[in-house]
């Protein structure tokens, strides 16, 4: 399963690329593997201020519906329209196209709270 | 429930070494997929796909008496069935609520394959057993049987390809035994996906062999092996009613709109009465298919079902329809509603969506 060094992740299978005050959040490959075929994204409102951990996001698979979680607190600044229009991009490019949105965040020393690939890694065994 | 406590298909080795996704289903180990389950159900609408259904119930019940007993136990009427052929038909309680829905095949004069519910064989045998007179033998064989569904339009090819060019497939219901590589299996004419296709049952050993020569012979046919998922997204498209989502004890098959296996003329079956003033009083809630009218979420189990501003059903099955690629659903709605055409609203996480009630199937072969 990919895990890219580069990245930041959550234990519910979010991951987080850093660009400066933003971040810009997805779900991993594993993620993606485990929902199966997502058949359609519930995209946040844009400058919705959000919570670590707060349901932000939702993704419905053929199976049943997941909630996507906020890494860290801040204010959504852009969401992936193109989701819309294909879902699968979140199974074909997990790490790439297939982003779901971006938050300013507040106090970059959240990032702290979370864990680099080696941890994720060692938590999907 | 823990992993060890699950039970395992004699197909669970074949499934883990193709790489399935493995999921709990009603305390059984199942594949839910192996590559994905939009890719599987479209091999089974275009091509062929396998399933292991191993995990569903085989009991036998049978004697001199068999026959006459079991038509006061079951709904339809197993008097119309000629040796070799099966029916669908329900198993009620006392309330006319479903205890679980089966087919029941007629394999010998007085001896009889009844397939049911993998979660509900146990509670099944039970209930026969309950009422079984001395002079009926009733067998639960599940442990030492398995089965697989073999379905879609390329099931005929893959079918001479195992059996031989000269063996006739046995007609709709009908299930005759047929030798195969050594030993005998029974080849049952019927699905639960709205494709033509087969269930084949064989013993526990003859598994694996029967499971690999079809995924080697339908290979130039375009197989796949296909989990739950898919199984469940073909049904739907059918509505086809799924036993714990669309029906339950709190549901009699007359509000689940399948009283064409239920006959009344019968002098006397479990839940006949119930049913008998059902069907004249009419029931308060029955069961519809719709299809959502814009392409927003899936419909999924226990949302609402609204007109206006009332709430006035609740869905029992949904999906996003891979065929159609639009979210469909079923839901028991008030029964003044239930009708074709009727725009109702489905909520979903606290947002009304539109959707249609239309004619049962969703999906229809063009």
């Amino acid at each position: 399963m990919n895990v890219p060094d580069d990245l930041l992740y959550t234990e519910t299978h979010e991951w987080i690329r850093r660009e400066g005050e933003n971040v810009r959040v997805g779900i991993t490959d594993h993620a993606q593997s485990e929902l199966t075929d997502v058949v359609y994204v519930e995209l946040p409102k844009m400058d919705r201020q959000v919570n670590a951990r707060e349901a932000t996001a939702v993704v419905e698979s053929v199976k049943a519906a997941s909630d996507i979680y906020a890494p860290v607190k801040g204010t959504v600044v852009e969401v992936n329209k193109a989701l819309e229009a294909d879902p699968g991009l979140l199974n074909r490019e997990p790490f790439g196209e297939g982003w779901i949105f971006v938050l300013k965040i507040d106090d970059p020393g959240d990032l702290k709270q979370l864990k680099d690939a080696a941890a994720y890694r060692q938590q999907i065994g | 429930m823990s992993q060890a406590a699950q039970k395992t298909t004699p197909l669970y080795e074949e499934h883990v070494r193709r790489g399935a996704k493995i999921i709990s289903f009603g305390g059984w180990l199942m594949p839910v997929q192996y590559t994905s389950i939009v890719e599987e159900h479209h091999a089974v609408r275009n091509n062929v796909g396998i399933f292991d259904i191993s995990h569903m119930g085989q009991l036998l019940v049978s004697g001199p008496a068999a026959r006459g007993w079991l038509n006061t136990m079951l709904t339809n009427n197993i008097n119309k069935l000629e040796v070799g052929q099966g029916q669908y038909t329900f198993f009620l309680n006392e309330d006319g609520g479903i205890i679980d829905d089966l087919i029941v095949y007629r394999i010998e004069e007085q001896k009889f394959l009844l397939v049911v519910n993998a979660a509900r064989t146990d509670e099944d045998f039970a209930w026969l057993e309950r009422y079984r007179p001395k002079d009926v033998d009733l067998k639960n064989r599940s442990a030492n049987f398995g089965g697989v569904a073999v379905q879609g339009p390329r099931m005929a090819e893959l079918f001479r390809a195992l059996f031989g060019e000269n063996v006739n497939l046995p007609t709709r219901n009908h299930i005759v035994d047929l030798p195969f590589d050594g030993t005998s299996v029974s080849v049952a004419r019927t699905g639960y996906t709205g494709e033509d296709g087969v269930e084949v049952f064989f013993r526990a050993e003859d598994a694996a062999k029967f499971w690999n020569s079809a995924l080697e012979e339908g290979k130039a046919l375009g197989i796949k092996p296909c989990g739950l998922g898919a199984r469940d997204t073909l049904r739907l498209e059918v509505c086809y009613p799924l036993n714990g989502s669309d029906l339950s004890p709190e549901r009699n098959p007359i509000e689940a709109g399948l009283g064409f296996f239920v006959d009344l003329t019968k002098p006397n079956f479990i839940g006949r009465e119930v049913l008998v003033k059902a069907k004249e009083n009419g029931s308060p809630e029955k069961l519809v298919a719709f299809r959502m009218q814009t392409k927003g979420p899936p419909p999924r189990p226990h949302y609402s079902v609204f007109d206006d501003g009332n709430r006035i059903g609740e869905v029992t099955s949904g999906t996003l329809s891979p065929s159609l690629n639009y979210g469909i659903g079923m839901a028991y709605v008030s029964a003044p509603y239930a009708t074709i055409g009727t725009r109702i609203d489905i909520e979903i996480r606290g947002q009304k969506f539109p959707a249609i009630i239309e004619k049962k199937p969703l999906y229809k072969k063009s």
